[in-house]
C-alpha cells in the first residue's frame, strides 16, 4: 500500500532508479489473460511467513513514511477505510462499511464498521478518522501524503455526523473518488492526541518504539524488532476482518521480516525455504528459480507488466542558448516530430524485452501498459519497427547522410547526441546499448553517460543540462490522475519541457484541458473516453518514446495459501491478512 | 626449457600479445560493438573436422544454429549446412590508423555462417572480438599510467634526493599525502566535474591520467634513495669537485644509475594501472558502452546468472592473468640483469 498513496499526488510520478533501495526490478513479458478472479480460499490458523526486506524499516509512523519498506510493514499494522484490491484493481469496503456520493461528486459520507477495536483494546469511532486527517493535512508535520489529499489546491474537509459516520468534502467532484482513501492509514486519537498537543508527533512510533506503544487497526501488530536483522509482527486479536465463515483473520499467527540486503541472497534464502515469500525479483534471478521450481515446490508469478514505463526522453525544454548553445541546436531536432517519430520507429523494443528482461517486459508504445486493464485504450494501432521507414521520414524532413552514413541535419550539421542513464541501473544502461544500436542504423551517432542517480535527476529536473535521458516513472495506481502532473503543461513533472507558461503546442493544450476534466468528472466511461484521447495525443505526438514496461515477478512457496499478487504495490503481502500455511504443498496456480 | 628458451618463449608472448591488441581489427572476426541480437549468450562455436559422412576434412567448418530451437532460447547445431573457415576473409571494416579503414580479418566463416570463438555476450557481441579490443584499452591504460606515473615521480625523486634539505622534506611530506589520498573517491569526484559530451575515450584516458598521478608517489620514493647514495659516490663527488653542473651530474652519472629501477618499475606498474583499469570499469568509472575494456568485460560477472552460467565470460579474465605473468616475467628479467632492489 505504501508506495503508492505518495506516488498518487500528482507530482508524483515516482522516479524509480536504477538497483538502489527503490528498485523494483522489474522484468517483463507478455501481459497474463487475466485469469477469473478467485475468491479467497478458506484457510487454517497459525503459522508464520517470513518475508525478506532489502533494507530496515526507517520508522513506523505512517504519518512520516516515505521509504517502501516502512510503507510495506506499516501496511500489515494499519488499515485504511477504503481499499483497492490489487487483483480487480477496484476499491472495496474497509473500515468504511458503505459510502455515498452526493449528486454534485463533491462530498462522500462514509459509514465506519461498529464494534472495532484498536490492537491495544480502544474502540475505533469517526473521532479518530477526523484525528487522523487532522494529521495527514497538518502542513507543519509533512507528510507525504498530504499532497494527495489537496486537490486543486485546496486541501479535502473532513467531518464527524456521528459517532460511526464521517464526511469528506472533496471540494469538487473528484475522478478518481474513494480510491483517494486507500492506503492511508487511520490511527488511534487516544494514543496520539497528547503527542501531537505537544508537537511530539515526529518523535513517536519510531522504529525502536515499545510494541505496546503502537497500537492500529490492521491484521498485526508488532512483537519485537533487532535493527539490521529482523521485524516480528504477531497476530492482531482485535482484528475486524472475518472470513466467509465468519472467522477472525488473519490466519497466521506471525509475520516476519528479516533483512536481507542483497537480491541473489533474498533469492537463496527463499530457494532454502528461509523465506516464503518474495516480494521482487529481477528477471535473471527469476527465470533462473524457474528452471528448478518444479523440484523445488516453488510458486513464481510473473504477474505481467506493471505499471513502470521506461522511456526515452528528449530534451526540449527553452534552454539559455548563449550558455547551453549546443544542447539548444539539438533541440531544433527533438522538437521535431517527424525525427522523435523515426527514433520511435528505430528502437527495437521486442529485442530489449528479450535480451534485457530475458522476455519478462513487454514492449510499450504508450504510457498506459497492458497491465493496466481498466485505462488501457484499445484503438490505438502502433508502428512496426522499421528502420526503413524511418530513415524515409527523415529524408522527407530534409535530413540526409554523408558518405560514411553519418545522418546530417538540413544545415549538414552531423545528428549526435548523448543519452543519460543512471549508472546504478544495469538493466537502464543495457536499454540504452540497444538504443544506441538502433539508432546507430539510422546514421546517429549516440553516446551513452552513466552518471550518479541524483546527478541525472539535477539535470532533468532543475538544470535541463542533458541531450535525452533514458529513465522510468512508476505510476502509483491505475487511474490516470497521478499523471495530472506529467500531462499538463504546468505540471511538475512535465519532463520534456518543465515549466511552461502556456501550453507550447496546441497538443499540450488540449492534453492540459483533458486531464482537468478526467481529473473532475467521476463517472467512468466519461472519463474513459477523455483518457483515451490523452492516449491517442502521445501516440500521435510523441513527447516521450515509450519503450517498455517490466513485468511484476514474485514467488511464494507452495504452501502459502491465497496468494493471490497483484501489479500494484505491495504486490504479493496486500492480502496478508487471508494468506496462511497449508501443512502440505498445493499445486500452484 | 633452459633460461634462453624459456626468454625467447616469452619474449615471443610478449610481442605476439602486443601485437594481437594493437591490431585488434584484423585479428578479431567481426566488430566489437556488431549486435547479432538473435543469439545472446551463445556459446562459443565447436570447429569440425569431420564431415557427417565421417570423412575428415583438413579445413574447419561450422555449422548454424537451429532456427526453431533458437526462438525458445537453447543452442542446437543444425547440420544441414557447413560453413567453411577460410583465412583473410573480409568482413565488417575498421580502422587501422586514423583515416585507413580495413575489412580483411584474419579468420572468418563462409557466409552466412558465424563464427563466435569466444561464444558471445547478452547482445549477442562477439565476446572474442571484443576481447581483443577490450584488450587494446586496458594495455593502453597501463602503459600510459606508468609512464605518467614515472615521468613525474621520477623528476620529483631526482630534485628531491639530488637536492636534499627542505626540497626533500617538503617533497617527501608531500609524497605521504599522495599515499595516503582515498584515490577511489577523488575519481568518483573527478568523474562526477566531467562533462557530458566527452569522447569515452577522453574520458577514460583522463582518468587514467589521474590514476598516474596520483600513482607517482611510491616511484619517486624509490627514485630519491637511489640518488641520496648515487650522490655519495666518489665518482660523482669528483666530478662535482671539477666543477660540474647540477644538470649534468644528474644527466650524466644519476641517471643512468636509476634507470635500471625505472624500467624495472614500469614492468611492475603496467600492470598494475591495467588492475587499477579494471578496478575502474567494474565500478562504472572507466570507458563507456559499446567500447570494450577487459574491466568491462569482467563487469559481466557481478551478475551471479553470468557468473554461474555462461563460462566462456571469463575469457578476459584468463587473458589478463596470462598478461600478467608475461609482465611478471619482464619485471623479474630487468630486475635480474640491473640488479636493483625493488619495494
Amino acid at each position: 500500500m505504501s508506495e503508492q498513496s505518495k506516488s498518487r499526488s500528482w507530482l508524483q510520478l515516482k522516479i524509480v532508479l536504477a538497483g538502489a533501495l527503490f528498485a523494483l526490478t522489474l522484468l517483463g513479458a507478455a501481459s497474463k489473460a487475466q485469469s477469473p478472479q478467485p475468491t479467497a480460499e478458506i484457510g487454517r490458523a497459525g503459522g508464520r511467513i517470513t518475508v525478506a526486506l532489502r533494507t530496515d524499516p526507517k520508522t513506523l509512523n505512517p504519518i512520516l513514511a516515505v521509504d517502501t519498506t516502512s510503507r510495506e510493514v506499516i501496511g500489515a499494522m494499519q488499515a485504511d477505510l477504503v481499499h483497492i484490491n490489487r487483483q480487480t484493481q477496484r476499491t472495496e469496503s474497509a473500515l468504511a462499511s458503505s459510502w455515498k456520493v452526493s449528486t454534485d461528486g463533491h462530498k462522500y459520507t462514509l459509514q465506519l464498521r461498529h464494534d472495532v477495536k484498536f490492537s491495544d483494546g480502544a474502540p475505533f469511532t469517526a473521532d479518530d478518522v477526523v484525528f487522523t486527517f487532522q494529521l495527514y493535512l497538518d502542513e507543519a508535520l509533512n507528510s507525504p501524503q498530504r499532497d494527495l489529499l489537496v486537490i486543486d489546491n485546496k486541501p479535502i474537509a473532513v467531518k464527524k455526523i456521528d459517532n460511526y459516520t464521517v464526511e469528506f468534502d472533496l471540494t469538487k467532484p473528484y475522478g478518481p473518488g474513494e480510491r483517494i482513501f486507500d492506503s492511508l492509514a487511520i490511527l488511534p486519537k487516544h494514543s496520539l492526541e497528547a503527542a501531537y498537543r505537544d508537537h511530539k508527533i515526529g518523535e513517536v512510533w519510531g522504529v525502536n518504539a515499545k510494541p505496546e506503544e503502537i497500537a492500529g487497526l490492521g491484521p498485526f501488530r508488532l512483537k519485537s524488532y533487532v535493527a539490521g536483522q529482523q521485524l516480528l509482527l504477531e497476530r492482531n486479536p482485535n482484528y475486524w476482518r472475518k472470513d466467509a465463515r465468519g472467522k477472525s483473520l488473519p490466519y497466521l499467527n506471525e509475520l516476519l521480516f528479516t533483512v536481507v540486503a542483497n537480491e541473489d541472497a533474498q533469492v537463496i534464502k527463499f530457494k532454502s525455504g528461509e523465506t516464503q515469500i518474495l516480494e521482487r525479483v529481477g528477471a535473471d534471478n527469476f527465470n533462473l528459480l524457474q528452471k528448478d521450481s518444479s523440484s523445488k515446490s516453488l510458486c513464481l508469478s510473473d504477474v505481467g507488466p506493471g505499471l513502470e514505463f521506461v522511456f526515452l526522453l528528449l530534451n526540449m525544454n527553452s534552454v539559455d542558448a548563449t550558455k547551453h548553445a549546443d544542447i539548444a541546436a539539438k533541440e531544433l531536432w527533438f522538437r521535431d516530430l517527424k525525427f522523435r517519430e523515426a527514433v520511435s520507429l528505430a528502437m527495437d523494443r521486442k529485442g530489449m524485452v528479450r535480451l534485457v528482461y530475458g522476455g519478462r517486459a513487454t514492449p510499450i508504445w504508450g504510457n498506459v501498459s497492458p497491465g493496466n486493464r481498466l485505462w488501457l485504450s484499445a484503438n490505438i494501432q502502433y508502428p512496426e519497427r522499421s528502420i526503413d521507414q524511418a530513415k524515409a521520414l527523415l529524408k522527407s524532413d530534409g535530413f540526409s547522410w554523408d558518405a560514411n552514413g553519418a545522418l546530417l541535419d538540413s544545415q549538414k550539421h552531423p545528428v549526435t547526441f548523448t543519452v543519460v542513464v543512471s549508472s546504478s541501473n544495469a538493466q537502464r544502461t543495457k536499454i540504452a546499448t540497444v538504443a544506441q544500436d538502433d539508432l546507430k542504423q539510422l546514421g546517429i551517432d549516440v553516446r551513452v553517460v552513466p552518471l550518479e542517480f541524483r546527478a541525472l535527476v539535477d539535470r532533468v529536473m532543475n538544470t535541463h543540462d542533458y541531450d535525452a535521458v533514458l529513465m522510468n516513472l512508476v505510476n502509483g495506481d491505475v487511474d490516470p490522475t497521478p499523471e495530472m502532473g506529467l500531462w499538463r503543461y504546468s505540471g511538475e513533472m512535465h519532463l520534456w519541457d518543465m515549466g511552461e507558461k502556456t501550453a507550447a503546442t496546441p497538443w499540450e493544450a488540449e492534453l492540459d484541458k483533458l486531464m482537468e476534466s478526467q481529473m473532475t468528472t467521476t463517472d467512468y466511461a466519461t472519463r474513459k473516453k477523455l483518457y483515451d484521447r490523452v492516449q491517442e495525443i502521445v501516440a500521435q505526438n510523441l513527447p516521450l518514446v515509450f519503450l517498455l514496461s517490466p513485468d511484476i515477478l514474485v514467488g511464494a512457496q507452495s504452501t502459502v495459501g491465497n496468494f493471490r499478487p497483484g501489479i500494484l504495490d505491495p504486490y504479493a503481502l496486500w492480502n496478508v491478512d487471508e494468506q496462511f500455511i497449508r501443512p502440505t504443498g498445493a499445486t500452484c496456480h | 626449457m633452459n633460461a634462453r628458451a624459456s626468454t625467447k618463449v616469452f619474449v615471443t608472448l610478449f610481442i605476439a600479445m602486443h601485437l594481437i591488441v594493437i591490431l585488434p581489427g584484423f585479428f578479431s572476426t567481426q566488430g566489437y560493438a556488431e549486435q547479432s541480437r538473435d543469439v545472446p549468450f551463445a556459446p562459443p562455436t565447436r570447429l569440425h573436422f569431420v564431415l557427417a559422412d565421417g570423412q575428415f576434412s583438413l579445413r574447419p567448418f561450422v555449422y548454424g544454429w537451429d532456427r526453431a530451437a533458437l526462438d525458445t532460447g537453447t543452442y542446437e547445431i543444425d547440420r544441414s549446412q557447413i560453413y567453411p573457415l577460410r583465412f583473410f576473409t573480409t568482413g565488417s571494416p575498421y580502422t587501422v590508423v586514423k583515416g585507413w579503414v580495413a575489412t580483411t580479418h584474419l579468420l572468418g566463416a563462409e557466409k552466412p555462417g558465424r563464427l563466435f570463438l569466444f561464444g558471445t555476450d547478452d547482445f549477442g557481441r562477439d565476446e572474442f572480438s571484443r576481447m581483443l579490443y577490450g584488450g587494446r584499452i586496458s594495455i593502453l591504460a597501463g602503459w600510459i599510467g606508468a609512464a605518467i606515473a614515472l615521468f613525474t615521480g621520477g623528476i620529483v625523486g631526482l630534485i628531491s634526493g639530488y637536492s636534499g634539505r627542505w626540497v626533500d622534506s617538503v617533497t617527501m611530506r608531500l609524497v605521504e599525502l599522495f599515499m595516503a589520498l582515498p584515490w577511489l573517491y577523488l575519481l568518483f569526484a573527478v568523474r562526477a566535474i566531467l562533462p557530458l559530451r566527452i569522447e569515452t575515450t577522453d574520458t577514460f584516458i583522463l582518468l587514467i591520467a589521474v590514476v598516474g598521478i596520483i600513482g607517482w608517489a611510491r616511484p619517486a620514493r624509490l627514485v630519491r634513495s637511489m640518488v641520496l647514495s648515487a650522490k655519495e659516490r666518489n665518482f660523482v663527488l669528483a666530478s662535482r669537485a671539477m666543477g660540474a653542473s647540477h644538470f649534468h651530474i644528474l644527466r650524466k652519472h644519476i641517471l643512468p644509475q636509476v634507470s635500471g629501477l625505472l624500467l624495472t618499475m614500469a614492468a611492475y606498474l603496467i600492470p598494475q594501472f591495467i588492475l587499477a583499469e579494471v578496478t575502474l570499469s567494474f565500478l562504472g568509472l572507466g570507458i563507456g558502452e559499446p567500447v570494450p575494456s577487459w574491466g568491462t568485460l569482467l563487469a559481466e560477472l557481478q551478475k551471479y546468472n553470468v557468473l554461474v552460467n555462461y563460462w566462456w565470460m571469463y575469457a578476459p579474465g584468463v587473458a589478463l592473468v596470462a598478461l600478467f605473468l608475461i609482465y611478471h616475467w619482464a619485471s623479474t628479467t630487468i630486475q635480474q640483469k640491473v640488479e636493483v632492489p625493488i619495494a
